[in-house]
């Protein structure tokens, strides 16, 4: 019993930096991230006096003097600064014009010789509603409004949930686009990766070794490198264009850059290698004689193809497209670099919210929505492989 | 029977090495020809040719008549069994047999009969929705044996179908495969390495060496009348032994051992006085007695020594110029070593061969 | 999980836990942080090691891509690796609110009358004054455009065009191209019907817009001639006809310039160092010596009296170049660049 229990201690102790590293970096990071994507924490901690004052507030007339009172006591209370700016972008992301109003505001209530005798004289912005509105919304500590505009939804005055007006809502064409292009991605990648992964299983020696090195050797030169040279490939005077107009084959250039053709090209050649090596492995374990078996039982090439070998090499096929997928709707810097506006994906929204606005909450809504994604493809994924027949 | 089967010169090269050479070989219908030899001799190769994985170098391979050098397999009608069984891990055991049946564009009711009638054939209907991987290696065999003949092919090829079953098993198997040769009358080609499994099921045994063949008979005349060195080595166990001719009377030629001996042999070739040969004597068929009997044929020899091997007994034998090997039955008596005996046989136990 | 990592929160957070975990054990050296290039290049040159010969220890340099962001989770994580950095004026506005900052010591600066008002700022100094401005191949187009009219104007000057993805710079270049005039132009964009008008106005060019991201994307598209005239940086259109020999011309007219400025970030281990080091940064002897480099313009006013004439004709804060530009209203954006990006964002995608 106590062997037992110490053996069981020391694979403890043995498994910590794993776990350590796991919570760390993994588990913590995703927690933090949803967390982020629902907490509103940042004004309510900051104005306890107004979050009393204001639910009485019928919130559509002019602010109260309590209200404002109340306010101007939070504020004058508030000694991070830190915290307040962190109040400020949330206020400021829910209501434009929040930033200068309370830099102007915090600026006129902490210079003691002249006290103002209430908010509407320092700034005229604080008799309009929608300011007040901004502030009465942002007091519970949990809120909805990050996971919904990630969908392009809001809520409206009355609390119910609408559309975001049409200038407004990018996202949800963004993500299906995301979406798309991956699925795209997706296809191409299966298209050229399978016969190229059954051509390699069939080879031996040197040239099997060639070809796998060949699929590789892009995962050994940085994304941005590759998407470089893809750029002077794919470019109205690049290689491409003018190997083809001095064969003849084409008038003018393509346009093989700034659009979607690009982005795919240059993904699907970045992507390659996750759709190939799935699929070898599991095409070099398929006993080599089914094929010649099927012919003999008098299957024409292609139904021997369609009946076995495709059935067979369906679970790596689908372990390379889930790893390609996930990896595509993750895709950034070749999207920007080769695609037009047209080809913008979510995750260049997602960092301009973390990196360019610092607002976390959205850029977590965000994550989670293709968190979320990722999970059902991967529930498909597993239901898929579970029924895939031949592995038990 | 008319010739059903027959390769035409049949050469096949893999690179410079030639694998099959300048190959003749007629199969009639309804037999069971078994391509017997050593790995590397060329019979799987043959097989492979006739199945259509492979073509031929040069040369014809004529099914009824009609050349099908240019018939992409799919199209041959033949069913092939293969050492590893080849089945779809992917279907059942049913769905496996019934592949050949859905790709000839069968309806479901009678592919389902016939599924059934081919499973029940080889006693596995119980098991159609199993997947091959739960069934043991003798059933896996089945199941492909009944996959391969489900669809009536013209003819059924097997490479070495059973080289992965154990010993009992095999002998089992070997029987049941005889017995569906002869109930459903198929034109079999059986590829094997094992002599004794050729013996035992093959209507015609074709010895394989290097690409060509050396000899090719009933299982009686490869074992009995050995044409070549090679087969009557590679076939059972023999005693070989030089000598030169002396005379020739008929189907009998006298030769003179090395050790001065004069024996009386049966010959199936041609052969001059003067030319040096071997005689091959098959070592079941030496008699030992203590005194020189009446034998046409008889050698003094010494006992060196002597096995119990549970069926027989296995004496060595030691004479002036050759050591000599007897098997004897069960009820004989034993011979301590150091035994003088004499090792009798008649000439027809005995073969002339040429080297 | 790649998404996740993509959208930079574990980075960040990675880069806060790392910093966190290692930064106690060993004394880091000053660290300062800039926009990498040639311009960082320069910089390594009279600042970084000159001030590291001065204090006799070592000065470590690293690059960013701006992002308030990025400031936010180092000083948030606390213990920044960090010390000095050089950030744009709304990163300069919004860290400085939120209280990311040190305060500057302008005693050691040499005081505040020293340099342009827009330098000036409890929490940073002015390094450079820069220009955001129309730049075309003089030996492709022997007339060229002379306001953001002819850049809208693809029948006089056919050919593609590259803007900066964003709304910053972008609307209102769109709106100098609809007859606004500089001294309203942030007024206008201030309402809805200015923003509105501003859209229909990148309506009429979206066709013809190859989107940049990067600084040198514009000058290569210039270059490749995929594009007649982009939007670009000044200093990067001066730097490459001296380093490439190339006969890019810069369109002052239009322009709208910004002040880059040396922050110290709050709490940084090496806080007083990293004043030293900006104070030196900002004598105007070492500071006069920058615009041979790159063509950024001085705060420091004694360092820009210094600079000789050749190189002073193609500063944004030269005279002549300063006439029809348009300083960048930081207010503005900083209250609504998110919203716009947002709008700017939907209006892409349409």
């Amino acid at each position: 019993m106590s062997a037992g229990l110490s053996r069981t201690g020391r694979s403890l102790i043995l498994l910590a930096p794993l776990l350590v590293f796991l919570i760390g970096f993994f588990v913590w990071p995703l927690f933090s991230m949803m967390s982020q994507s629902v907490s509103d924490t940042a004004v309510l901690r900051l104005l306890p006096r107004s979050a009393e004052v204001l639910p009485g507030w019928d919130r559509k007339s002019r602010p109260t003097m309590p209200m404002q009172t109340a306010l101007m006591e939070d504020l004058k209370a508030v000694d991070d600064d830190q915290a307040l700016g962190d109040m400020v972008r949330r206020l400021n992301s829910a209501r434009s014009g929040f930033r200068t109003l309370m830099s102007k505001t915090t600026s006129a209530l902490g210079d003691p010789a002249n006290p103002p005798a209430d908010l509407v004289s320092i700034d005229k912005r604080w008799e309009k509603p929608e300011f007040w509105l901004a502030i009465a919304d942002a007091l519970s500590p949990l809120t909805d409004r990050n996971l919904l505009a990630a969908v392009d939804l809001g809520r409206n005055a009355a609390g119910d949930i609408e559309h975001l007006p049409a200038d407004q809502s990018v996202n949800r064409v963004i993500l299906v686009r995301t979406f798309w292009i991956a699925a795209l991605v997706t296809f191409a990648c299966a298209c050229i990766g399978f016969p190229y992964a059954m051509i390699a299983a069939s080879l031996h020696g040197w040239k099997r070794d060639l070809m796998l090195a060949a699929v590789l050797l892009p995962l050994w030169t940085s994304l941005l490198v590759r998407t470089a040279a893809w750029f002077i490939l794919l470019q109205e005077r690049g290689l491409i264009n003018d190997l083809l107009q001095t064969l003849g084959l084409i008038d003018g250039p393509l346009p093989l850059i700034f659009n979607r053709t690009g982005v795919i090209i240059a993904m699907t050649h970045v992507l390659l290698p996750f759709m190939v090596l799935p699929i070898y492995s599991v095409l070099i374990t398929i006993p080599k004689n089914l094929m010649p078996a099927a012919a003999s039982l008098g299957a024409h090439p292609l139904r021997a193809f369609m009946r076995v070998l495709l059935p067979l090499s369906f679970r790596g096929v689908a372990s390379g497209s889930l790893l390609v997928f996930i990896s595509a709707i993750g895709y950034y810097i070749t999207p920007a670099l080769i695609g037009g506006p047209g080809d913008q994906m979510i995750s260049s929204i997602i960092a301009f919210y973390a990196t360019g606005s610092a607002n976390w909450g959205m850029a977590g809504a965000l994550g989670v929505v293709l968190l979320v994604a990722t999970l059902l493809l991967y529930s498909v994924y597993a239901r898929l492989s579970a029924e895939e027949p031949g592995r038990r | 029977m008319a010739e059903f089967i027959r390769f035409d010169r049949i050469t096949k090269f893999y690179g410079p090495l030639c694998v099959v050479e300048n190959l003749d070989l007629g199969i009639a219908k309804g037999e069971f020809v078994s391509l017997l030899g050593p790995s590397g001799s060329g019979k799987t190769t043959l097989l492979m040719m006739l199945a259509g994985f492979e073509q031929p170098t040069s040369g014809n391979i004529l099914l009824d008549g009609t050349a099908i050098n240019a018939v992409p397999t799919h199209k041959r009608d033949m069913g092939v069994v293969f050492q590893s069984y080849a089945l779809f891990p992917h279907m059942s055991v049913g769905e496996n047999v019934a592949f050949p049946l859905q790709m000839r564009g069968l309806g479901k009711a009678e592919i389902a009969e016939r599924v059934a009638r081919a499973l029940d054939m080889v006693q596995l209907s119980a098991l159609a929705e199993r997947r091959p991987s739960q069934l043991s290696g003798g059933q896996q065999q089945r199941v492909a044996l009944s996959r391969a003949l489900v669809f009536e092919p013209r003819v059924v090829l097997m490479d070495e179908p059973l080289g992965a079953l154990d010993k009992q098993l095999r002998e089992q198997m070997q029987l049941d495969i005889r017995d569906l040769h002869r109930r459903l009358g198929l034109t079999i080609v059986f590829v094997t390495h094992d002599q004794s499994e050729a013996l035992t099921m093959s209507d015609r045994v074709a010895v394989f060496n290097k690409g060509k063949i050396e000899q090719i008979g009933t299982p009686r005349q490869v074992y009995d009348e050995p044409a070549t060195r090679f087969v009557a080595e590679f076939i059972g166990e023999t005693n070989l032994v030089e000598g030169v001719v002396e005379a020739v009377e008929g189907a009998e030629a006298n030769v003179r051992l090395t050790s001065g001996a004069q024996i009386v042999s049966a010959v199936s070739g041609t052969v001059a006085p003067g030319q040096t040969v071997y005689l091959s004597i098959r070592p079941e068929r030496v008699d030992l007695t203590e005194i020189r009997g009446d034998a046409r044929n008889c050698l003094e020899t010494e006992v060196t020594d002597s096995v119990y091997q549970g069926d027989h007994l296995r004496v060595q034998l030691q004479n002036a110029a050759h050591p000599l090997i007897a098997k004897l039955g069960r009820r004989s008596r034993e011979f301590p070593p150091g035994t003088k005996v004499y090792a009798a046989f008649s000439a027809g136990d005995c073969r002339v061969i040429v080297p | 999980m790649k998404t996740i990592m993509k959208s930079g929160i574990l980075a960040a957070v990675a880069v806060a836990l790392s910093a966190s975990l290692v930064s106690p054990v060993f004394a880091r050296d000053l660290t300062v942080v800039s926009w990498g290039g040639n311009y960082q290049d320069a910089q390594r040159n009279i600042y970084f090691k000159p001030f590291s010969e001065k204090i006799g220890k070592p000065v470590l340099d690293e690059a960013w891509d701006g992002g308030i962001g990025v400031i936010q989770s180092k000083v948030k994580a606390g213990a920044p690796n960090w010390d000095a950095v050089q950030v744009e004026a709304e990163e300069l506005a919004l860290g400085c609110a939120d209280g990311l900052y040190e305060k500057i010591d302008w005693d050691k600066m040499g005081g505040k009358d020293k340099f342009l008002d827009s330098a000036v700022n409890d929490c940073g100094v002015g390094a450079i004054v820069w220009s955001t401005a129309i730049a075309y191949d003089g030996d492709k187009l022997k007339e060229g455009p002379t306001s953001w009219a002819d850049f809208w104007n693809v029948e006089k000057f056919p050919g593609k065009r590259s803007l900066r993805k964003g709304p910053k710079y972008t609307l209102e270049f769109a709106l100098l191209a609809d007859g606004v005039l500089k001294d309203e132009l942030y007024d206008v964009l201030a309402t809805e019907e200015g923003v509105a008008r501003a859209f229909k106005k990148l309506d009429e060019l979206k066709p013809n817009i190859v989107w940049w991201e990067s600084g040198a994307q514009p000058l290569q598209f210039l270059a490749s001639g995929e594009v007649a005239m982009a939007s670009a940086y000044n200093g990067r259109i001066t730097g490459i006809n001296r380093s490439e020999g190339k006969n890019f011309k810069v369109v002052f007219p239009g322009s709208i310039y910004a002040v880059d400025s040396w922050v110290v970030l709050k709490d940084a281990e090496n806080k007083d160092a990293a004043q030293d080091f900006i104070a030196f940064a900002s004598l105007p002897e070492n500071q006069a010596k920058l615009p041979e480099f790159v063509a950024y313009g001085l705060p420091n006013k004694e360092a820009a009296a210094k600079v000789p004439a050749e190189f002073s004709k193609d500063l944004p804060t030269d005279a002549a170049n300063m006439t029809d530009s348009i300083s960048l209203n930081v207010d503005f954006w900083i209250d609504n660049a998110e919203t716009l990006t947002q709008r700017f964002n939907a209006w892409l995608a349409q």
